[in-house]
């Protein structure tokens, strides 16, 4: 929305990561506005359920289109606007709760398809707007309100997963530099098929990663984040796998095959081994 | 003796021509003037099982798939026992007797048993594939069929303008003769069935989902996502092929989840967009059709309804999807609903369910059944002169728009353009920001219902209105409703007969008229008696004739059960 609404009274906490990923994802949409000369109305953002998923409510500024549909779904309803209108410029902003765990069937799909969105996830391992229960990030024997004896299961690593499934644009960002994720973002709406930012967004009331993925030089304590090196080979993808079996959190574009048609092209293609027809051209062809 | 109609029921193992057998006599008939119609069961398995089709041959239009079996055509032994009761007194039953599991056979019921060597007629004539035809002829002679128009049959279907076509042609006309003469010496006749009478319009041949993809098409549908389920997965495969070109789309998708939120983002994106599916594809469709309702956007599902709950019988028919189909989410919720009774209402409810869903900007249930789906029928060719197609009200001003403002529709921003909002599933202000005050979700589920009023235009079936009893069936349990109410008003039983395929919400007149009667009798394919108990919570006097036994009603059910009723006033179950 564009000013204050008063009706509105979702609030992230002070401090919440997801307020560097708005701000980006401004960024990027204005940066494209300015690059296309197409209106911001060009923009649609599929918004999944979660502290995450509010970001469509709080954009500033001249306002996208938005649709903040049903827990789980942000992708498939992507996929609906996309193919119903492949000129728009589609991006999914959803949680890591909403995205990779009740969504978690709509990754593979997409990947296959090669979808042309560009999908936002904002990763805080934790479910926070239902008060701190474990996420599928959320490390293994952490303790939250819904593992009270610590967590069971792995965590799952979102990169290496996306880069099994076959996504074509692969990158990892972080919430404190804004100005960073919004390039990754840009390049991720450029990329012709379905590409993943994934982005590091901490939860300051139920899991506060700031220290770690910052970390305190003046103590010694290394960052887990680091920048990828410039003479990483995005299209090499042995060698993005490397790069994520690496310590810490690589932040750049890990992977990118720009070699695969998107499915909007897929469509087009085939239409020329197709006969379109009228509806009277199909009635007719019944008739005896 | 003259014979209006007769049916005949092929029965066997699939793989044997069963389908081919029944559509080809279907397609004979229908070529030279005759009505047809055939109705199929499936197994549920790719390869072989029991199987059946149905064809009913009639000089006038035909309601349903006949009660009784005048000619059973028996492919194997199984066919033959179990179908064999269902032939009425004074009918014939023809079997392969080529098929070794009828070496040394002896029917049990000789006097109108006998076996065709349909194998070996077909073998002598050198062309293997006409055995259709050696069957053909036998029924021809058992209803006294000119040879003349069975041979134009031959000669239009087997004109191929190939080097070969005068050799097939001469084949299958021979081996039709054959089957003939070899009837003729059993001494089996039924009748003579009268002569066609040609309809003055011109007619279709046509599967009830094909009717129904044809009547979305026509209505201007160019969004289709769809996931493979019997008995909806052949209007998926008809929209993949036919559904193609710019600025459309057809696509199956990797579950019924994703075919109603990806019809969310078309509808959205300025769509007409439609899926169909079956029980458990519309099961994983309630919270997507929520969110349709709750953000206002246009589409239609088709629920083609098979045997329930759960897997259920998915290749046999019911009418038990009533209740999923107008409540099928959590919240407040009712949607419009259209139940189509005939291959033509498939064609005609598909353009009436994207008009209503493009009017009143929600989401449409168009409700179909299996009997409807895989029947074939010859249907007037509708012309689409007379229908009128319907878009959206679609907003055209600046930006600053307040897309839910009111208690009414109003006109609905395409991405693209200006007046961006959000689409939101959550009780929401008139931006579609997310809200919780009380004002609003008193405003917005006003609103939310008012629009239901403008659907109020669907138009109902009624005659000899005066009568204190009525009978009103709904979808395809209409055509042997119809059938058993006419049968019943030349016994001189006094009962008024209503139909419509617009179930919610009902014409308000008809609704009217129903609850100014002492009792409607309404037969429905379902345990509970769904739209009975739907009529009774609108103050009608309804009581159901249910059944449930995957399988359509006959008409003399109907009559014993209807005329009870009306004497009696009590709830009737067929078993």
């Amino acid at each position: 929305m564009s000013k204050k609404n008063p009706e509105y009274d979702f609030k992230w906490c002070p401090g919440c990561g997801d307020f560097g990923v708005r701000r980006a994802l401004e960024f990027a949409m204005i940066d494209r506005l300015e690059e296309t000369g197409l209106p911001i109305e060009n923009n649609v953002v599929v918004a999944g359920i979660g502290c995450s998923g509010n970001l469509v409510h709080l954009l500033e500024g001249s306002q996208p289109y938005g649709f903040h549909g049903i827990h789980g779904r942000s992708l498939p309803i992507s996929m609906g606007v996309k193919m119903g209108r492949p000129d728009l410029n589609v991006v999914v902003v959803a949680g890591d709760g909403d995205f990779l765990s009740i969504g978690g069937e709509h990754i593979a799909p997409q990947a296959a398809r090669n979808l042309n969105i560009c999908a936002v996830v904002m990763d805080n391992g934790v479910y926070g707007l239902t008060k701190g229960q474990s996420s599928p990030t959320t490390k293994l024997g952490v303790v939250t309100s819904s593992t009270p004896f610590g967590k069971m299961e792995n965590e799952a690593d979102p990169l290496e997963l996306y880069l099994t499934l076959g996504v074509s644009f692969i990158a990892s960002g972080f919430s404190g530099n804004p100005r960073q994720l919004a390039g990754l973002i840009k390049e991720g709406m450029n990329h012709q098929g379905f590409s993943m930012v994934h982005v590091q967004s901490p939860c300051v009331t139920y899991n506060d990663t700031y220290e770690l993925l910052k970390g305190k030089p003046k103590e010694g304590i290394e960052p887990l984040v680091w920048d990828i090196p410039e003479d990483h080979e995005p299209n090499d993808k042995a060698a993005a796998y490397n790069l994520i079996q690496k310590r810490g959190l690589p932040i750049g574009v890990i992977y990118k095959d720009e070699s695969r048609p998107s499915l909007d092209q897929r469509i087009e293609d085939i239409w020329s081994k197709a006969k379109e027809q009228t509806a009277q051209q199909l009635i007719d062809a019944y008739e005896f | 003796m003259q014979m209006r109609d007769f049916v005949v029921r092929f029965a066997g193992e699939g793989g044997q021509g069963v389908v081919t057998s029944a559509e080809g006599l279907a397609q004979a008939s229908t070529q030279v003037g005759y009505h047809a119609l055939t109705y199929a069961t499936f197994p549920s398995q790719i390869m072989g099982g029991p199987t059946w089709t149905q064809a009913r041959i009639s000089d006038q239009p035909i309601l349903s798939a006949g009660d009784d079996v005048d000619v059973l055509v028996a492919f194997n032994r199984e066919a033959y026992e179990t179908h064999a009761s269902e032939v009425r007194e004074g009918g014939v039953i023809i079997y392969n007797s080529d098929d070794k599991e009828f070496e040394n056979f002896s029917p049990t019921d000789g006097s109108k048993s006998f076996g065709l060597p349909i194998d070996e007629l077909a073998r002598s004539t050198g062309n293997n594939r006409s055995a259709n035809m050696v069957v053909m002829g036998a029924l021809a002679h058992l209803v006294n069929m000119p040879q003349e128009y069975l041979d134009d049959f031959v000669d239009s279907r087997f004109s191929r303008g190939r080097a070969n076509d005068d050799e097939i042609i001469a084949s299958n006309k021979q081996a039709m003769t054959l089957g003939r003469n070899h009837t003729s010496e059993s001494g089996l006749s039924l009748g003579d069935l009268a002569p066609p009478k040609k309809p003055e319009n011109k007619q279709l041949m046509i599967k009830g989902n094909d009717a129904l993809c044809l009547g979305a098409v026509a209505a201007g549908l160019n969004f289709y996502i769809g996931y493979p389920i019997s008995p909806a997965t052949t209007i998926l495969i008809w929209m993949e092929r036919n559904l193609v070109g710019p600025g459309k789309f057809a696509y199956q998708v990797s579950s019924e989840i994703e075919s109603i939120t990806g019809l969310l983002g078309g509808g959205f994106a300025g769509r007409k967009a439609m899926t169909a599916t079956a029980g458990p594809g519309f099961s994983l469709m309630s919270e997507g059709l929520g969110l349709a309702w709750m953000s206002e956007i246009p589409l239609v599902v088709v629920d083609v309804q098979r045997g329930g709950p759960a897997t259920g019988l998915p290749t046999k028919t019911e009418q038990s999807d009533l209740f999923s189909c107008m409540y099928p989410a959590h919240g407040d919720v009712r949607l419009p609903v259209i139940a189509v009774g005939t291959v033509e209402e498939a064609f005609q409810g598909a353009i009436w369910a994207l008009n209503w869903a493009e009017r009143y900007q929600g989401p449409v249930i168009l409700m179909t059944e299996m009997a409807i789906a895989e029947r074939v029928q010859n249907i007037t060719k509708p012309d689409l002169a007379d229908f009128k197609i319907e878009n959206r009200k679609v907003y055209e001003g600046t930006n600053g728009y307040h897309r839910y403002e009111g208690f009414e529709l109003s006109p609905m921003p395409i991405p693209g353009n200006p007046g961006a909002y959000v689409a939101n599933g959550s009780e929401h202000d008139e931006m579609g920001d997310t809200t919780h005050l009380p004002e609003r979700h008193i405003q917005m589920t006003e609103r939310r219902f008012s629009k239901l009023n403008l659907l109020k235009d669907g138009f109902f079936e009624s005659e000899n209105t005066e009568s204190r009893i009525a009978v009103m069936s709904w979808g395809g349990s209409k055509g042997p409703s119809q059938e058993a109410y006419a049968q019943l008003r030349d016994q001189g039983l006094d009962i008024s007969w209503y139909y419509t395929m617009f179930l919610n919400p009902l014409p308000p007149k008809l609704l009217e008229e129903l609850q100014s009667k002492d009792l409607v009798i309404v037969p429905e394919l379902n345990y509970q008696g769904q739209f009975s108990s739907i009529l009774r919570s609108e103050g009608v006097k309804a009581k159901s004739i249910t059944q449930y036994t995957g399988l359509p009603f006959k008409v003399r059910h109907l009559v014993q059960h209807i005329s009870e009723m009306a004497q009696a006033s009590e709830k009737a179950t067929v078993r």
